[in-house]
């Protein structure tokens, strides 16, 4: 619970600080007082030390689908990708919709997930968008949002109800924003790549609609809102808009969807198959630039893992999502601050006070009396990523193989080291 | 591609492979009153079809080909077989490669089926259809009924008209007679017309009117109506005939010696009147014959 995170450059963009300094955790919190010589040392010299990084939106897949991931490999895989803390979507089997399983998910990460374990509760019961669930109950178990993540409640008065009962109690509702009339039979994003290799097409409208509809209830309501995975110009517009009009509004976008286009992606391979589904070059950009001017606060990896046997089928059989953990500082630095897109301190923004922000956790930041979070990257050195190494219990990634220049070195969660590179 | 690989689609192919297969296939078109030779170039070869979609013309079409170039064939319907048992497709696929024929053709409703079976298997394999997004013998096929009609594809004025949207046989179609630069008018009601079609091959246009598709056309290809694929109701028979149909009185719109095709099976008063099907200017009859010469072509050069 006491560890001296020694000699690195720490950046901090919750004070700003960004230079050669120490970082000393005491009783697994943050401290300013001066460590004792027996102390146990991490040397960071070389390395970046930021606040522990938070990914909101994860698929622990437990409990049901332990086949494909469960809340300790999970927790592995965000350990491994440089993760300290990650909240966990609720379309498990059963759905997390009661406090029951809330507490069922905060009690089993307490015991075997190296990392801090923060469920979302569903808005609807089984996630069916008819009738609400327990919110109240979850969120005295420990929900810090809801969502009906991946079945987006399609029943505009459901949702609207489900607001105002999320601004009673102070949290913010997550919509996984999609038509599911205008996206049924899709497989990937509809443009020209759809209609050559004759596949299903999701319109980019059908993220659209949802958004316009969620800001227009989030204005009625006063509720705070999040969009989950955002995915297209006009999302990321809308959400600017909604910003300058004062709404409590906020969004995330994954490294997939700021990394690859729908042109880049291999015909019929399940592993880019996910939704939203990879966009066009212009959605691409705008969401690049959303990063870029302060539109998004969230990179979170919506890390889906699905087993082996589930994305051995027929395009259109598999399930939509892909892993993400271990990738995502290693896309974030490559696409983005390696291409001098945003700084190395925004970077680490969007990853720690960003969503700590968005669900009021008292993480993401490096002053005395946080929680003893750290993540330590480099910048420079080369690695490959070899999915069969993972810590996640899926394969699903489209990274396998990609190259990366800097990455996760160590993860320490409460003062301990829980995952490093060597 | 027409390699170990198989044939997965055109838009893959190039040109002068796409000659080849089609020269090859005029040498094995029957000449008149004379029974088909039987060769034995595939002879010892065995080559399993493997239909996970109702067919009768592409599947028989196979079967005869094969057979007549001296391979044994065997055709496995997937109802009936380990599929309805749950068995995923590479499984099956695993199981059939482990008696080592020597290839497969398979229809699947899946776009991209063969594509994803070729990733993960050692085994030529002969796309005979996947879903809505190719069917390459269909346009080696009707390009070769075409060049019995006109000497050329280059500059031929093509009407592909119906289910754009759906139809396998219009996007092989679309690359194979954009690689020979003829001009491909696609035209279909609005919701099986998207408008990204129109940047699938260079020298493709868009029309949602059947006078204005059929202008001086040479070729007038009319398509099934999928309505197994589609996802919305459909468009009233009657509704349908009435401005995509074709009759007999459109033809007066093509060249004169324009020539009809539907690579079937057809749909009498849906997509062509009856008067049309059995008039002069249907090739449909041939085009089936030509299937067996073309898949003949195909298979010899995969595996002879």
């Amino acid at each position: 619970m006491n560890l001296l995170i020694r000699g690195g450059r720490l950046i901090d963009p919750s004070s700003g600080f960004d230079g050669i300094r120490d970082v000393f955790i005491e009783d697994g919190l943050i401290s300013d007082s001066r460590p004792s010589d027996d102390v146990p040392v991490l040397n960071a010299s070389g390395r970046i030390v930021a606040p522990g990084f938070i990914d909101m939106h994860v698929h622990l897949r437990e409990p049901g689908i332990e086949h494909a991931e469960t809340i300790e490999t999970g927790g592995k895989a965000a350990a491994a990708g440089g993760f300290t803390t990650i909240c966990c979507m609720p379309n498990t089997i059963p759905v997390n919709d009661s406090d029951t399983v809330t507490s069922y998910i905060v009690q089993r990460a307490r015991q075997v997930s190296p990392v801090n374990v923060y469920p979302i509760g569903a808005i609807t019961k089984g996630s069916k968008g008819e009738e609400l669930a327990a919110i109240e109950s979850m969120r005295e178990a420990g929900v810090v949002a809801i969502s009906d993540d991946g079945r987006p409640v399609m029943n505009s008065r459901v949702m609207r109800r489900a607001m105002e009962v999320a601004r009673a109690l102070n949290i913010p509702v997550i919509d996984h924003c999609e038509d599911l009339n205008l996206s049924a039979g899709g497989d990937m994003h509809e443009g020209v790549q759809s209609v050559r290799l004759g596949l299903g097409g999701i319109p980019s409208a059908s993220e659209d609609v949802m958004v316009a509809r969620d800001l227009l209830l989030a204005e009625l309501t006063g509720a705070r809102f999040h969009v989950a995975h955002l995915s297209t110009s006009r999302s990321v517009a809308m959400v600017a808009y909604a910003k300058s009009k004062g709404l409590q509004v906020s969004c995330e976008v994954t490294p997939h969807h700021f990394a690859i286009t729908d042109q880049e992606l291999s015909a019929y391979d399940s592993n880019y198959k996910m939704k939203p589904p990879l966009r066009c070059r212009h959605d691409v950009e705008a969401a690049i630039q959303g990063i870029v001017d302060g539109t998004i606060d969230a990179i979170a990896t919506d890390h889906a893992p699905h087993a082996g046997s589930e994305k051995m089928q027929e395009f259109e059989r598999c399930p939509f999502g892909i892993t993400g953990l271990e990738t995502a500082i290693g896309l974030a630095l490559s696409e983005l601050v390696h291409k001098n897109l945003i700084t190395l301190s925004r970077m680490i923004e969007l990853f720690t006070t960003g969503p700590a922000n968005i669900l009021r956790l008292n993480r993401g930041t490096l002053k005395p009396g946080a929680p003893g979070d750290v993540t330590v990257f480099d910048l420079d050195t080369e690695w490959t990523y070899d999915v069969q190494q993972s810590s996640s219990k899926s394969r699903n990634s489209p990274f396998h193989g990609r190259r990366f220049r800097g990455g996760p070195v160590a993860t320490v969660v409460g003062g301990v080291l829980v995952w490093s590179r060597e | 591609m027409v390699k170990p690989a198989g044939l997965l689609d055109i838009e893959s192919l190039d040109r002068t492979e796409i000659e080849a297969i089609l020269e090859r296939a005029r040498f094995f078109q029957p000449l008149s009153n004379e029974s088909y030779r039987r060769l034995d170039v595939l002879r010892g070869k065995t080559i399993v079809n493997l239909f996970f979609e109702a067919s009768t013309r592409t599947r028989v079409s196979f079967e005869i080909a094969a057979k007549r170039l001296g391979a044994d064939t065997l055709t496995i319907a997937a109802a009936g077989s380990s599929v309805s048992k749950g068995e995923s497709l590479v499984d099956t696929l695993n199981t059939l490669v482990a008696m080592r024929p020597n290839a497969i053709v398979m229809r699947h409703a899946a776009s991209g089926a063969p594509q994803f079976l070729a990733r993960h298997l050692q085994i030529p394999i002969v796309n005979a259809g996947d879903g809505t997004h190719e069917h390459p013998t269909q346009a080696l096929l009707d390009a070769r009924t075409i060049l019995d009609h006109r000497p050329g594809l280059g500059g031929l004025r093509v009407a592909i008209i119906g289910d754009i949207a759906h139809s396998r046989v219009a996007r092989s179609n679309v690359h194979l007679l954009s690689k020979f630069s003829a001009e491909i008018v696609l035209c279909g009601p609005a919701p099986l017309l998207p408008g990204e079609l129109a940047q699938l091959a260079p020298g493709v246009n868009l029309a949602h009117n059947m006078d204005e598709a059929l202008r001086d056309a040479d070729v007038i290809m009319m398509l099934r109506v999928q309505l197994e694929r589609q996802h919305e109701a459909p468009m009233a028979a009657s509704e349908y005939f009435r401005f995509y149909g074709l009759r007999l009185e459109h033809l007066k719109l093509a060249k004169p010696d324009a020539i009809v095709m539907h690579p079937g099976p057809i749909n009498r008063g849906r997509e062509l009147s009856s008067e049309v099907a059995d008039s002069q200017r249907s090739v449909i009859l041939n085009q089936v014959e030509n299937g067996v010469a073309v898949r003949m072509a195909v298979l010899e050069r995969i595996l002879g």
